[in-house]
């Protein structure tokens, strides 16, 4: 029958001819093409020493951001929490006392903050969602560990460093 | 039979178990770069600088693992096979001359451990021999991969010893002896025998892949088909054993493809090198020479391991009994014919 796409390639499986059933010739090219491949460059990245270059818009790992003036912005309002699509973020709110006004932007402050990095699929819709522009995923690669407990970043690793420590 | 004797054969029976050992290691690290740079990869390098120290990693972690002897397994021939492997890898290197004679304190050394006047007939018999061990460790497994792996692997053996050894036969038309050690000084300088027989060492080169297992006549232990092969059951030291016999094989057999076509520890220019080193030093040059050209086809066995694809069961039959022993006869014909026609005129 006629194919009506006219794609349709009729494939013949001839004989093999002498040549080709002495092998050799076949075997000494694919010879020659690996043997032209031990002197090309290796495609591989060393990684912990050395890091591949990534895009501008690349996602890694959290950070919490401060304001101008070095207080968290943070109000623990959870949007990014309800937005994450793999569940990974949790936090506990907490008031704000008078004498911490210095440390947190908001009257309600996040207390305990904390990301499953073993669930985030980095994603970037906490960032979409946040409100007060407080989480960015412009961290590096989050690094290989032992423990699952220990990939549960809390404050300690997600919030930026303060602005005199920058400095 | 003097203490002088005993113990300096005793020396170079050590040096050279070493050597083979230490190289073996180290194939398993060269395969791995190896296939690495023909692939455009890197190969291991986290272990010691270059990861020169991943055999012994290897090692370690071998010795570490649990060790699993199935309960239906024949017990005792289940640990004698991996044994009996490694035991006629290794003793393949005695007839092996490794150097000219050498001259140390005044006292003339032949540097090989036995020069026993059928020496290419012991190499046949051990080569022979270490399918045993793949056999009794496949049969002993009492599983129906390793049992099929391990018949695979005799009828294997035996297609490409024919072929083997009517390959050499050619080969000992022109030199009258079976002795390695007459055949490797008749290749004195540039002589080497790989000259007036190229098709005689392309057949038993092609049967030396077939008898050390390696690709592509890896079939007793073709992944696809039959899970691990004849060492499916095995785990711990004893599968580094079956693993370390291959790379001793692989080692002995680029030494006799060495010894018989390569002239050994015979290079160009020889003679002249003898002068000027001296009779001590100028034999060690010579076993260097004769390693260089071991290394060489141990790469050569790798290269084509990550070049070729592996064979159907019945291609390899196929080029065993109806390409090479054909092809073998002939070049044994056509020897005979020639040598017939030089010693009439």
């Amino acid at each position: 029958m006629e194919s009506l796409s006219n794609k349709k390639k009729v494939l013949e499986q001839k004989p093999l001819s002498f040549m080709e059933r002495m092998y050799l010739p076949a075997i000494a090219k694919g010879m020659g093409i690996t043997i032209s491949h031990l002197f090309k460059k290796e495609a591989t990245v060393r990684y912990p020493e050395v890091e591949r270059e990534f895009s501008a818009n690349f996602r890694g790992m959290h950070s919490l951001k401060r304001d101008e003036n070095g207080k968290e912005r943070c109000t623990a309002c959870g949007l990014c929490a309800l937005s994450c699509p793999a569940e990974a973020i949790t936090m506990i709110a907490a008031e704000r006392k008078p004498e911490e006004k210095d440390l947190y932007r908001e009257e309600k402050y996040a207390a305990t903050y904390e990301i499953n990095m073993l669930r985030c699929i980095f994603c970037g819709l906490c960032e979409e969602a946040c409100p007060k522009e407080a989480i960015y995923l412009d961290g590096p690669i989050v690094p290989a560990d032992y423990l699952r407990k220990d990939f549960i970043y809390g404050k300690d690793k997600l919030v930026e460093a303060p602005l005199e420590m920058k400095k | 039979m003097d203490t002088g004797f005993i113990i300096e054969k005793f020396i170079l029976v050590a040096v050279i178990f070493g050597i083979s050992l230490v190289i073996a290691m180290y194939s398993t690290y060269a395969e791995r770069k190896v296939a690495a740079y023909l692939q455009d990869r890197l190969g291991p390098d986290r272990a010691g600088p270059f990861g020169i120290l991943q055999p012994l990693a290897d090692g370690i972690k071998m010795f570490m693992k649990e060790e699993i002897i199935p309960t239906t397994s024949n017990k005792w021939l289940f640990i004698v096979g991996p044994g009996l492997a490694l035991l006629c890898a290794c003793i393949g290197t005695a007839v092996i001359p490794w150097g000219s004679p050498m001259e140390i304190g005044g006292k003339i050394v032949p540097l090989q451990v036995a020069d026993i006047n059928v020496g290419v007939l012991y190499i046949f018999g051990v080569v022979s021999l270490g399918v045993y061990g793949v056999m009794i460790g496949g049969w002993a497994s009492n599983n129906k991969y390793s049992l099929l792996s391990a018949i695979r692997a005799a009828s294997q053996n035996i297609s490409y010893e024919i072929a083997m050894g009517l390959s050499i036969i050619a080969l000992l038309l022109m030199t009258n002896t079976l002795s390695l050690k007459t055949i490797v000084e008749q290749q004195h300088g540039w002589h080497w025998n790989v000259l007036y027989q190229p098709l005689g060492f392309l057949i038993f080169m092609v049967c030396s892949f077939a008898e050390t297992n390696r690709a592509p006549f890896d079939l007793p232990e073709c992944e696809t088909e039959l899970i691990g092969g004849y060492h499916t059951e095995y785990s711990s030291m004893k599968l580094g054993f079956y693993l370390f016999a291959e790379y001793i094989n692989m080692f002995v057999s680029s030494a006799v493809m060495a010894t018989l076509y390569f002239g050994g520890y015979n290079y160009p220019g020889m003679d002249y090198m003898a002068t000027l080193l001296g009779p001590t030093w100028a034999p060690l040059f010579g076993t260097a020479i004769l390693f260089a050209k071991i290394f060489f086809f141990i790469f050569f066995f790798m290269w084509v391991r990550w070049t070729i694809p592996r064979f159907r069961y019945d291609q390899l039959m196929n080029l065993g009994w109806k390409g090479l022993i054909p092809l073998a006869i002939a070049n044994i014909i056509i020897t005979g014919i020639v040598i017939a026609i030089i010693e009439k005129f």
